[in-house]
């Protein structure tokens, strides 16, 4: 689907880029066991995985286009669960909503059938070295 | 829709429940282990694993494998806490990593709650690579209470079922 290339961890979970939209990848994992908390439900830690793999993959797409090599170190986090993820395919998109020389401020939003109603969404600090 | 929760054991025991809690599913997975615990606090072990890294290029734990260490070391602190086992969904859970763990560690993830209301309780945490004076990440969270905890019982009038439904969020049970 595109030359990004996912981190061990996101292809261990089963994340794979579902999509590349106006340059952004969405990223998507299946339902299983892997990601299973209590039953038929996405484990908030697996749907935290997933938003984050987004933000990576938003940034990293982007800094290629801009001719730019970095290494990304986070400095946070945060997730607001909105609505339990169910026993379906979850997806994922990031947003950059600054870029600076050495952070960037990434919005990202998780859904499932119904991209308006988004299932969990994070903001995460990434510095850049 | 959700069930309301069988008959509560005499007291919540982390040791226990982990043998439970982590044999299957994501914890499963990521093969978390119990190792210790106290009144109010948990502590638990995210194993150092060729395929949880970050990078290709060094041996370092991805910082999602993290989240859920303590997304789940939060959830036993909280019925540590509450001495039973009441299912909670994760409102907001904030990590702030101070520095990547070493490489080829495992990762202990350290967390208390400190407070419980009525449908609320509230964690913080440190994951660590060994020395919790220095440590890889300090989180901390939110949770809410799905479906009724038995010492509730008497709470459950018309006026509580109907805050419990408006309360909802996050429990999928729409």
């Amino acid at each position: 689907m595109s030359d990004l290339q996912l981190p061990a961890y996101a292809r261990a979970l089963g994340i794979t880029v579902h999509a590349i939209e106006d340059g952004t990848p969405v990223l998507t994992v299946e339902f299983g066991r892997n990601v299973e908390g209590r039953p038929q439900h996405y484990h908030g830690g697996a749907t935290a995985g997933l938003l984050e793999n987004a933000g990576y993959a938003a940034l990293r797409t982007r800094l290629v286009e801009e001719g730019r090599e970095a290494q990304l170190k986070p400095v946070n986090i945060t997730v607001q669960y909105l609505s339990a993820g169910k026993s379906q395919p979850s997806f994922a998109k990031g947003r950059i909503t600054r870029l600076g020389r050495r952070n960037a401020n990434i919005t990202v939003e998780a859904w499932q059938t119904d991209r308006d109603r988004p299932i969990a969404t994070a903001i995460m600090n990434i510095l850049m070295a | 829709m959700s069930k309301d929760p069988p008959p509560a054991p005499p007291r919540f025991d982390a040791r226990e429940a982990s043998k439970f809690l982590f044999r299957a599913g994501h914890t499963g997975w990521l093969g978390l282990k119990f190792l210790d615990q106290g009144e109010n606090w948990v502590e638990l072990e995210l194993p150092w694993r060729e395929d949880l890294l970050g990078e290709d290029e060094n041996a370092v734990l991805a910082s999602g494998p993290i989240v859920s260490l303590m997304d789940m070391a939060s959830g036993i602190a909280i019925w540590q806490t509450h001495k039973t086992f009441t299912p909670v969904a994760t409102l907001d859970l904030r990590v702030d990593y101070q520095r990547p763990a070493k490489e080829r560690s495992s990762v202990r993830g350290r967390v208390e709650c400190y407070r419980t209301t009525r449908s609320a309780a509230f964690v913080r945490g440190i994951a660590h690579d060994g020395d919790i004076d220095d440590p890889v990440a300090h989180i901390a969270g939110v949770f809410m209470t799905i479906g009724m905890d038995p010492r509730q019982k008497k709470m459950r009038s018309k006026e509580m079922a109907g805050k419990e439904m408006a309360s909802e969020a996050g429990t999928g049970d729409e």
